[in-house]
């Protein structure tokens, strides 16, 4: 039987590992909460948002900057709204930055790819991206496709 | 009890017992003193229950690990997509294997002790023999084991975690020749600090908690025979077996 000071001194260590595999799990396995950090939204309304779902990543130039909050439908104009959340470190997107539904490769998952415009004033909390492109729906795209040549002949 | 009837036996125990449950932890929990003397014996508690997990703990979440990589990798290859691996690993663990599988673990090291302890301490009147002296059991014997087990279960769960991850690598990077830094990026872009590994932490918590009462409880409500603190050990298991997997269907349905 171990002395209690031993015993006392043995459980602080076990609490010490404890803590440390918190500090290596939440550093080394997961994302260290970049988005769900400090973060703000931006809107955008998409005649059709394919196959968005939340959660989907928001990226400029290829990096990963936010992700999908929401989507809902506006009652009054039939357009889907797309509620981003985008992290803090990216709070000077110019205001006339557009947004388009994108896939990542053939069958890959879609996201929102913002592409950055030319004006000095900055994107705020709550703002809504005016420059959008609709998600590619691929019946669509095939049936303008059979449509086209059908003319042509 | 008088009339034991088919729905009575049913319904009508199971009720009771768990009544009876509520009002125990709702007891020991209004006669709950933060003193000195206390806070010692909890700690005590911690390594009881806690340190003297580790060697199963490890040993189970090492080979979880393990197992778990060898058979995603298997198949997820088959689709080729084998890069995925370390994700579908840090989600399963994070959200689901780690608390579950510590909590059953725990039960069945930790939580069988403390029923038995108590269970034998009361078939030994030392309870009374507190009681006696004017110290509440309560406050000496129940306090300090739920207190211990609540700390000890979410400290075990991020070892355990950890050591599976490590059994991940193990087999995924060292045997596969999975690349490391795909391995850990993929992981890295994937799984949420908070929704994911967050959440996966609160149910350990509530975990804890549930694996601890109920160890308790069949303890401090053992009958005083050798028969009696026998039935009562499996009894925890049991219990805590089917209420953890049970309130994580719950909660992972509310989480998700």
């Amino acid at each position: 039987m171990k002395s209690s000071h031993q015993i006392e001194l043995t459980a602080g260590l076990f609490l010490l590992l404890a803590i440390a595999a918190l500090v290596f799990l939440a550093v080394q396995a997961t994302d260290r909460g970049v988005v769900s950090g400090g973060s703000y939204t931006l809107t955008a309304h998409f005649s059709n948002v394919g196959g968005l779902k939340p959660r989907a990543k928001v990226s400029m130039a290829g990096v990963t900057i936010g992700m999908v909050e929401s989507i809902q439908l506006d009652p009054e104009t039939f357009d889907a709204v797309v509620t981003l959340r985008i992290s803090d470190q990216f709070d000077e997107l110019p205001e006339d930055t557009s947004a388009s539904i994108l896939t990542a490769g053939i069958l890959g998952d879609q996201y929102v790819g913002l592409e950055p415009g030319g004006l000095f004033d900055p994107l705020q909390d709550g703002d809504r991206i005016m420059i959008t492109n609709s998600a590619m729906v691929l019946e669509q795209l095939i049936s303008r496709y059979l449509f086209n040549t059908e003319g042509d002949e | 009890m008088n009339s034991p009837g088919f729905p009575n036996r049913l319904f009508a125990q199971p009720l009771r017992e768990l009544g009876r449950a509520l009002i125990f932890l709702l007891t020991a929990l209004s006669r709950m003193r933060l003193t000195r003397l206390q806070i010692g014996e909890t700690l005590r508690q911690v390594y009881f229950a806690g340190v003297r997990s580790l060697v199963i703990i490890v040993t189970c979440g090492f080979f979880v690990g393990l197992v778990l990589t060898l058979q995603t990798y298997d198949t997820l290859t088959r689709f080729g997509a084998g890069d995925a691996v370390s994700v579908v690993l840090a989600l399963s663990l994070f959200r689901e294997l780690g608390p579950v599988l510590t909590a059953i673990l725990f039960a069945g090291r930790a939580g069988t002790s403390i029923t038995a302890e108590i269970g034998l301490m009361k078939a030994t009147e030392q309870l009374d023999a507190l009681d006696l002296m004017a110290i509440d059991p309560m406050e000496r014997i129940v306090q300090p084991r739920l207190i211990g087990s609540l700390i000890a279960v979410p400290a075990l769960v991020l070892i355990f975690n950890v050591t599976a991850l490590l059994g991940g690598v193990a087999f995924a990077v060292l045997l596969m020749g999975v690349d490391p830094i795909t391995f850990w990026g993929n992981m890295q872009a994937t799984v949420e600090l908070g929704r994911d590994f967050g959440h996966g932490m609160l149910k350990a918590v509530v975990f804890g908690f549930l694996a601890a009462w109920l160890a308790v409880y069949f303890g401090w409500t053992a009958k005083p025979t050798s028969e009696g603190v026998a039935l009562a050990t499996t009894q925890t298991v049991i219990a805590t077996a089917i209420a953890v997997l049970v309130i994580d269907f719950v909660l992972s349905a509310f989480m998700l």
